[in-house]
């Protein structure tokens, strides 16, 4: 559909996510670092998940379509699992390297803090999310047609992008509820976010009727955001703070 | 992972509902490739180009389908939604239409032609006086014939072909393809009420975008730059190769005037040309011609054997006629500079066969130079050809005539022949002053504009051997000319009524070149190495640049097989000859062919046949030369292009995507100014759990 649809869905997709990398995370190579080896945990993770899928539907009828979406779908749930999972997994790993990582910096205590990491790794499993299931339509969005021909809506990569978007965001928040969860040794934490992944997951299968998937699934985007900062050390008494200090430097500047 | 699963789901549930293949794929949801389309290509000659161009990322336009000579004014002028992609059906392929969107055409995107399977009334794209700048006539000889002044041959031709159009047109057939692009139309992009169509709207995408630009001259010198390693070819010339055979063989070494020979030589074209590129079925304008050749060649075969006649026949058949006479000038050419087997001079006269298979009527007329017959020793030629042709036709049911009036040749490679040298000639046709033909050089001429027609429950191999009426009349032709060749010759008079044309194998020829080219009789006739050029189509008859047509390869064989004979050689005796005592290369050529399947083998009964039959090179002399704006030679060239294609898909408005666009813009933004606040903020925000270092004393 043109450059002008191309840029503006990988602005939609991507905008959130580009300037947290770069006003966040750039500047300091260790954060980098773990930004991108969550990524290749998600993409690990999706790797096995999409190997079951691929065996059960070569083992099976291909003419057969409901078979084959009732496949998906449970090929999706699994992965959807095998992520949590490798989130968890993740987290260990982190812990485990943090210690080493204390033992040889020149600070005193660990170069991060366990927040920081969740929120990177959260970072990272979102940006290799987005950039998986987004690059594929964007570039098919360079071309002069849309999508159509077969009945589907005109707004196909609009959505999609506003969807990747609000994945993103989830994986971000996600990650950091899920490692304050393992720190605070909140299990129920983690079931939570289990189920807020399966009901995102369960939401999207409403497509095309876009009004049902997105609008339900940035409302659960917006309760995320809220519980991840507080769970981040945040507080309403913060913003307040945030508030008459940047009042009383515009009384004192002025 | 939900947005992946998401477009999964939408795949799968329109698999369900479309029970298409295979979906998976963005691009398979917004892109329909066209498979069954035809280009219009662009060729060039000393002064101009003609064809058509696209642009090089292919030209977009919304579909509309025309109904009517006064619906154009929608594209043209009133509809909202420029540029267009008209889709024509071949009704309205016609001059005023084409032209009308040729001057509006920053409206125009290109144009898609419906071609049907039944033919309309008459079309000819061709000139109405084909070849008119590089026959005989000119203002130096019989002015007052030249540039059809007194017959125009062609009256039907529109000079379609001819023109120059920079958007691409395309053919589509009127298949399950077509139906789909005017249900997406009708679905999308009818206005209604007189109001303008909503988006999306249904759009199509032609690909062809020709290298070549302006002239003959400009882009030969454009494939001669060499700065790379790889130069790039921009055009290339067209050629291929003319066949030619003789009853005694001439030594292939020996080039130049022979002392006492002289040679009657019967020549017929075998190309011919459409509007869209390679999709040529010439029936009626050159398959006529080389098949009653074909056969008068082999009628005269036994006879020759028996009692050969004083003179010498030479069958020659031409390649590249339509595009101002490559293959015949090539052969003059060579002539004139000692290049080819025999001399100008040699040549006692010429029987040329034209268009023979539509008569209306029940005569064929014999068309010859006035200008030259003044000339008395060329008259009384001529006027001993007419007398020969006239009295083979005893019994046959139809005569040979003169035309009334004193007219010009029709376009024949007889004219080129003519420029070189005053020599007597016949050219023998079925019409009168202008053709019969209502489709010359046009896709539509084929096997239905002859009336060949076989019954309905009849397998291939017995439509094969099915002998026409069509066939009939043109073997009656054959016969005929066979016994004037012979006369004219000077062979036995006594044996001239047992020389009779097979209506078998002009019926299995006219099969296999209008109807089916892969025939068992064609099969067995090829070379093993050479049976993949046949197809269950007729074969192409443009001449084309790659110098490998079929038609060539296939009237080769076939005038071997016909004209030649059957030798005991083994297949690696059959590549080198020369080792055995009485056989020599240089007098004939050997052709190992496949031959038939007998009744309980599976193997093929291959043999070697020794034939006086031999290729030579149809590229015009300009190339030869390097004089690529001579005005005497033909300059074609056809330009060459990376790749061809055509597809449809919806459009969205533009409204939309700068809606996109904007979203995009203002998300950017926002995430930027939210991010850098918040980050600067972040030790605020966030009240940190971790002990700061000063406090641990």
């Amino acid at each position: 559909m043109t450059a002008a649809v191309f840029f503006g869905c990988a602005f939609i997709a991507f905008g959130p996510a580009f300037s947290l990398f770069i006003f966040t995370i750039a500047k300091d190579p260790l954060r980098v670092i773990i930004l991108i080896a969550g990524a290749f945990f998600w993409l690990v993770s999706l790797l096995l998940s999409s190997l079951v899928w691929f065996i059960a539907t070569k083992a099976t009828n291909a003419q057969d379509l409901t078979l084959q979406k009732n496949l998906l779908i449970f090929g999706s749930i699994f992965s959807v699992i095998l992520q949590e999972v490798f989130r968890f997994g993740y987290y260990r790993l982190l812990r485990k390297a943090n210690e080493g990582l204390a033992a040889i910096s020149e600070e005193d205590g660990p170069p991060l803090s366990v927040r920081e990491m969740a929120y990177v790794a959260g970072l990272g499993f979102g940006i290799m999310s987005g950039a998986f299931s987004m690059i594929n339509t964007l570039s098919d969005s360079l071309g002069p047609g849309t999508v159509g021909m077969f009945g589907d809506s005109q707004y196909y990569f609009i959505t999609s992008a506003l969807m990747t978007l609000a994945l993103t965001m989830l994986h971000t928040f996600w990650g950091v509820v899920f490692f304050e969860g393992c720190e605070r040794k909140r299990w129920w934490v983690i079931a939570v976010v289990l189920c807020v992944h399966l009901m995102v997951f369960s939401l999207s299968l409403l497509n095309p009727f876009y009004v049902g998937s997105i609008l339900p699934v940035y409302a659960i985007m917006l309760l995320m955001a809220v519980w991840a900062f507080f769970s981040s050390g945040g507080s309403l008494h913060n913003i307040t703070l945030l508030w008459t200090c940047r009042k009383s430097n515009a009384e004192t500047s002025s | 992972m939900g947005l992946e699963s998401s477009k999964w789901a939408i795949i799968f549930l329109v698999c369900w509902l479309y029970k298409n293949v295979s979906c998976n794929s963005v691009e398979q949801k917004i892109y329909v490739e066209l498979n069954n389309t035809v280009p219009c290509v662009r060729l060039l000659n000393a002064t101009h180009q003609i064809g058509c161009q696209s642009s090089i990322s292919g030209d977009t336009g919304v579909i509309h389908v025309l109904e009517s000579e006064e619906d154009l004014e929608w594209p043209l002028s009133k509809g909202p939604n420029p540029p267009y992609m008209v889709l024509l059906e071949s009704s309205l392929f016609t001059r005023s239409i084409m032209m009308k969107m040729k001057n509006e055409s920053n409206r125009v995107a290109g144009v898609a032609v419906v071609v049907p399977n039944t033919s309309p009334p008459e079309f000819s794209p061709h000139t109405t006086c084909p070849n008119e700048n590089t026959g005989v006539y000119s203002d130096n000889y019989g002015p007052n014939l030249a540039h059809c002044n007194t017959t125009v041959w062609n009256p039907r031709g529109n000079g379609l072909s001819y023109e120059e159009f920079d958007f691409p047109v395309f053919s589509l057939k009127e298949d399950n393809e077509t139906e789909f692009i005017k249900q997406c139309y009708l679905d999308h992009n009818r206005a209604v009420n007189g109001s303008a169509p909503q988006y999306p709207l249904c759009a199509m995408q032609l690909f062809s975008h020709m290298h070549a630009v302006t002239n003959t001259p400009t882009c030969m010198r454009r494939n001669d730059i060499n700065f790379s390693i790889n130069p790039e070819m921009v055009c290339d010339p067209l050629g291929d190769y003319n066949v030619w055979g003789s009853i005694r063989p001439y030594n292939d070494t020996v080039f130049g005037h022979k002392e006492n020979e002289s040679v009657v030589i019967a020549a017929a074209r075998l190309d011919s040309r459409a509007f869209f590129w390679e999709v040529s079925t010439g029936a009626e304008g050159s398959v006529s011609g080389f098949v009653t050749l074909l056969a008068a060649a082999q009628a005269l075969r036994e006879v020759t054997h028996e009692a050969p006649p004083t003179r010498n026949i030479l069958f020659a058949f031409f390649q590249g006629e339509t595009f101002d006479y490559i293959g015949s000038s090539r052969m003059v050419y060579d002539m004139e500079n000692g290049k080819f087997v025999i001399d100008l001079d040699n040549i006692h006269s010429v029987l040329e066969i034209g268009q023979v298979a539509l008569h209306s009527g029940n005569n064929l007329f014999l068309h010859s130079d006035p200008v030259s017959r003044r000339n008395n020793t060329v008259n009384d030629v001529v006027k001993n050809l007419v007398n020969n042709l006239q009295s083979s036709t005893a019994g046959l049911g139809f005569l040979l005539v003169e035309p009334n009036v004193s007219q010009p040749l029709p376009p024949s490679s007889l004219q080129r022949f003519l420029r070189a040298q005053p020599i007597p000639g016949i050219v023998l046709a079925d019409h009168e002053s202008a053709f019969n033909n209502r489709y010359y050089e046009s896709f539509y001429d084929n096997a239905a504009n002859l009336n060949l027609t076989y019954p309905s429950d009849l397998s291939p191999e017995e439509q094969l051997e099915f002998v026409t009426h069509t066939a009939e009349s043109l073997t009656d032709v054959a016969t005929v000319v066979a016994r004037a060749l012979y006369k004219q010759a000077g062979g036995d008079e006594s044996r001239v009524n047992t020389i009779k044309a097979d209506p078998k194998i002009v019926t299995q020829m006219l099969y296999g070149f209008l109807v089916s080219s892969n025939n068992s009789w064609f099969q067995a006739v090829m070379a093993p190495e050479l049976k993949n050029i046949l197809k269950p189509s007729p074969p192409e008859y443009y001449v084309g640049v790659a110098m490998s047509s079929t038609p060539t390869r296939l009237v080769q064989y076939l005038l071997a097989n016909l004209t030649g004979a059957a030798t005991n050689l083994t297949q690696s005796q059959c590549q080198k000859p020369d080792e055995l005592p009485n056989e020599s290369r240089q007098m004939y050529s050997y052709l190992w062919v496949q031959g038939i399947v007998p009744p309980n083998s599976t193997e093929r009964d291959s043999f070697c046949v020794r034939a006086s039959v031999r290729l030579t090179k149809a590229v015009s002399p300009a190339f030869e030369l390097g004089e690529y704006a001579s005005k005497d030679y033909s300059t074609w060239t056809e330009s060459r292009w990376k790749f061809i294609k055509a597809r449809i898909f919806l459009v969205a408005s533009r409204d939309l995507e700068m809606l996109t666009l904007g979203v995009g813009v203002a998300v950017l933004f926002t995430s930027l100014l939210v991010t850098y606040f918040i980050s600067t903020k972040a030790d605020v925000l966030f009240s940190s759990t971790r002990e700061p270092a000063s406090a641990a004393y």
